[in-house]
């Protein structure tokens, strides 16, 4: 007996570039004769890897690339990759909105797949019309929806507009309304794109909390899209990364994470962010965070966090303090120095690693600031807004009044 | 739960379509969303206004009002004896039919191109909804006409319905099959190209004048004995003359064309449904 639901084979997907319009009617004619002929297509022939910033000869990109994996029964798998690196690509083949151009996939049981929501929403009609379309839209039958109605009101919250229609609701009603029809969906597959991104943080428990139901309670299978690592990492036990259309096999969740963070660039930082007079004798390159996790990066509450900071001095200083100041919307939460009294520095390279206690920030998005000053007050480098990283929200159950503010209040306490 | 063998994937997803399964098993599965779709349509089309649905009687009026006026009495075509009302609503009413068909359906992957990006269902619902709803419409323009019809007839008018009427539920069903078919091949060739969709716009407007909406075909036999095989090879032709003929008892019933006008028919809906089944994969790619 296999518990093997989705099985995905050699699946690829090529894509084609620039705009549809006379020209591509020619290249069109040349594919048609060449399959004509038994051929190979000629404008597919070119396996380029789909990697955005670099520039490609051919004008199909291959947005996945044999992709095989399989995927068992009760499992939520979450998907990782950055942008463009083909995660929407497979959920909307797994979703069959889009066909594969080799491969293929092979699926036990019903998909439900949520790459948007209010997908089909009349803004006409009324609540009530809408959950009834919507839920049909998703493949549910009529009288399916009818024993699930109060359910799926309720859980949107929105049982005093249900006679309204949905374009007078705010956006959020909106988002709950059509989250809650997806969300009752009885599927064996459920796939879901960062739909959380929207609605409120209560909201967004609430979703989670949900899947977390629907893939820990239920056993159904749960694919999930998300850049919020911290959120995936709760939510899901497997993970596939995908870069530049090319995926892992399914790891656990923790390897999948690692190794997202480990393809994600470190930060190469742009000269001309700096002021001081040492800027001409001081130059900083990159800035690691948690080793390898680049800009725009997510980490865990729990997570201690080290700081890296690598650069290259032209000239010795006798004496020189690195530091670093996190901000946070603009206010900076504090400034702190590699050593107080300094060090030596030799001409060339250099490391400097600033290590922080877990648990001391609130989830929120933090910015870098580095700099130093040398042998005088007079002699400083200073570089503002250099890198950023995100401290990603865990879900609990409820959101205490004890856990509000920026910096968690239990490291001010005299122990 | 039950065991399940390799065997028994419930779905298999593969770059192309095989031509003839037309997943009607899928359509039957989603017949509920295809009822909501009607429903959408018609209740969103008189949401916020105050006359609601007797705004569908408003544009076969006045067409009428005005065909009469232009083509009845400036124009002076004949109408076969018929109250021109009368004889120029059984036309339009016919012809909006089949042409609302064509229309939105030859737009249905650019309509919809929203949708059909984010949720998988059978794409067959949605040309075949725009069909029901405008059967809808079309069921309640037939009212208009049988209001007109019981008006003639208290004024003592001269036309005599006859057991041909019991043809009409036929003629609905070419006139739907040919609007689907025709419509449904336009939209699978306006995928990825669409040239073809500037000429669907003024050429069903254009195309009305080779049907006999607003002149019988008696007329153009008579007067361009040489031209009338133009009128008579549009399948069009045969189901507004029988559906005057049945209705009106004027008109001309002719069992050889009305069996043409059912083989294109068959014909373009069959092609329609295969090429409209080839692109539905990947046309959210292109459209």
């Amino acid at each position: 007996m296999s518990n093997i639901t989705i099985k995905v084979e050699n699946l690829s997907k090529a894509y084609q570039l620039g705009e549809i319009g006379t020209g591509t009617l020619s290249r069109d004619l040349e594919r048609y004769w060449a399959r004509l002929r038994g051929k190979e297509d000629p404008f597919l022939r070119i396996g380029e890897t789909n990697d955005r910033n670099a520039k490609g000869n051919s004008n199909v990109v291959w947005s996945l690339k044999d992709l095989n994996f399989e995927i068992e029964q009760g499992d939520a798998i979450g998907i990782i990759g950055r942008n463009g690196a083909g995660k929407s690509t497979l959920l909307k083949i797994l979703s069959r909105v889009t066909a594969p151009t080799t491969g293929s996939v092979k699926i036990k049981g019903r998909i439900a797949s949520l790459l948007e929501v209010g997908t089909g929403f009349h803004p006409e009609l009324t609540g009530r019309e809408n959950i009834f379309l919507n839920g049909a839209i998703l493949g549910m039958r009529k009288a399916e929806i009818k024993r699930k109605f109060d359910e799926i009101v309720d859980f949107a919250g929105v049982e005093r507009y249900i006679e309204t229609p949905v374009k007078r609701y705010s956006s959020g009603m909106y988002v709950r309304l059509a989250f809650a029809v997806a969300a009752h969906l009885e599927s064996e597959i459920l796939i879901v794109d960062e739909v959380l991104a929207v609605g409120d943080a209560e909201f967004q428990k609430k979703c989670l909390g949900k899947m977390n139901e629907v893939s820990k309670g239920q056993g159904r299978t749960v694919l999930f899209v998300s850049h919020n690592m911290a959120s995936i990492g709760t939510l899901c036990k497997k993970g596939i990364v995908l870069n530049t259309g090319i995926a892992t096999p399914v790891l656990s969740i923790k390897e999948a994470v690692e190794s997202y963070t480990k393809l994600l660039n470190t930060v190469v930082i742009n000269e001309t962010g700096f002021a001081g007079n040492l800027k001409d004798k001081i130059t900083f390159n990159q800035i690691l965070i948690n080793e390898s996790i680049g800009y725009n990066s997510t980490l865990k509450p729990s997570d201690p966090i080290s700081l890296t900071v690598r650069g290259i001095s032209k000239i010795d200083f006798k004496r020189i303090v690195f530091i670093i100041g996190i901000s946070c919307n603009g206010i900076r939460l504090f400034t702190l120095p590699e050593h107080i009294n300094g060090r030596i520095l030799t001409a060339g390279d250099f490391t400097v690693n600033f290590n922080l206690a877990a648990s001391f920030l609130r989830p929120g998005k933090y910015t870098i600031a580095i700099g130093a000053w040398g042998e005088t007050d007079h002699d400083w480098i200073w570089g503002p807004d250099l890198s950023l990283f995100e401290i990603g929200e865990v879900w609990t159950d409820q959101i205490r009044k004890q856990d509000e503010g920026i910096i968690n209040g239990d490291f001010l306490r005299i122990k | 739960m039950k065991s399940l063998t390799e065997e028994d994937w419930d779905i298999e997803i593969k770059p192309g379509n095989n031509l003839l399964d037309l997943k009607l098993k899928d359509v039957w599965h989603y017949r509920d969303l295809l009822l909501l779709l009607v429903k959408r349509d018609f209740v969103s089309f008189y949401k916020q206004t105050i006359l609601g649905p007797l705004w569908f009687f408003i544009q076969p009026l006045f067409t009428t009002i005005i065909f009469t006026f232009i083509f009845g009495n400036l124009a002076g075509i004949s109408t076969d004896g018929l109250p021109q009302p009368l004889f120029y609503m059984a036309g339009i009413t016919t012809w909006n039919y089949f042409a609302e068909c064509l229309n939105k359906t030859s737009t249905v992957f650019k309509d919809n191109a929203n949708l059909f990006g984010k949720v998988y269902f059978p794409r067959l619902i949605m040309p075949l909804s725009i069909v029901a709803s405008n059967l809808v419409r079309f069921g309640v323009q037939m009212l208009l006409f049988l209001l007109m019809m019981l008006f003639y007839t208290s004024k003592d008018a001269h036309f005599i319905p006859n057991w041909y009427i019991l043809l009409f539920p036929l003629l609905v069903v070419l006139m739907a099959g040919l609007g689907l078919g025709l419509g449904m091949i336009i939209s699978a060739m306006t995928t990825k190209y669409r040239d073809l969709a500037f000429l669907v716009t003024f050429g069903v407007q254009l195309l009305m004048y080779a049907t006999t909406v607003i002149y019988p075909l008696s007329t153009v036999l008579d007067k361009y004995p040489g031209y009338a095989w133009i009128i008579e090879y549009n399948p069009m032709t045969p189901i507004i003359e029988t559906f005057r003929y049945g209705f009106l008892g004027k008109g001309s019933l002719s069992w050889q064309s009305l069996g043409y006008c059912a083989s294109i028919t068959f014909f373009i809906m069959i092609t329609g449904l295969i090429v409209f089944n080839k692109v539905e994969k990947t046309f959210v790619d292109t459209v």
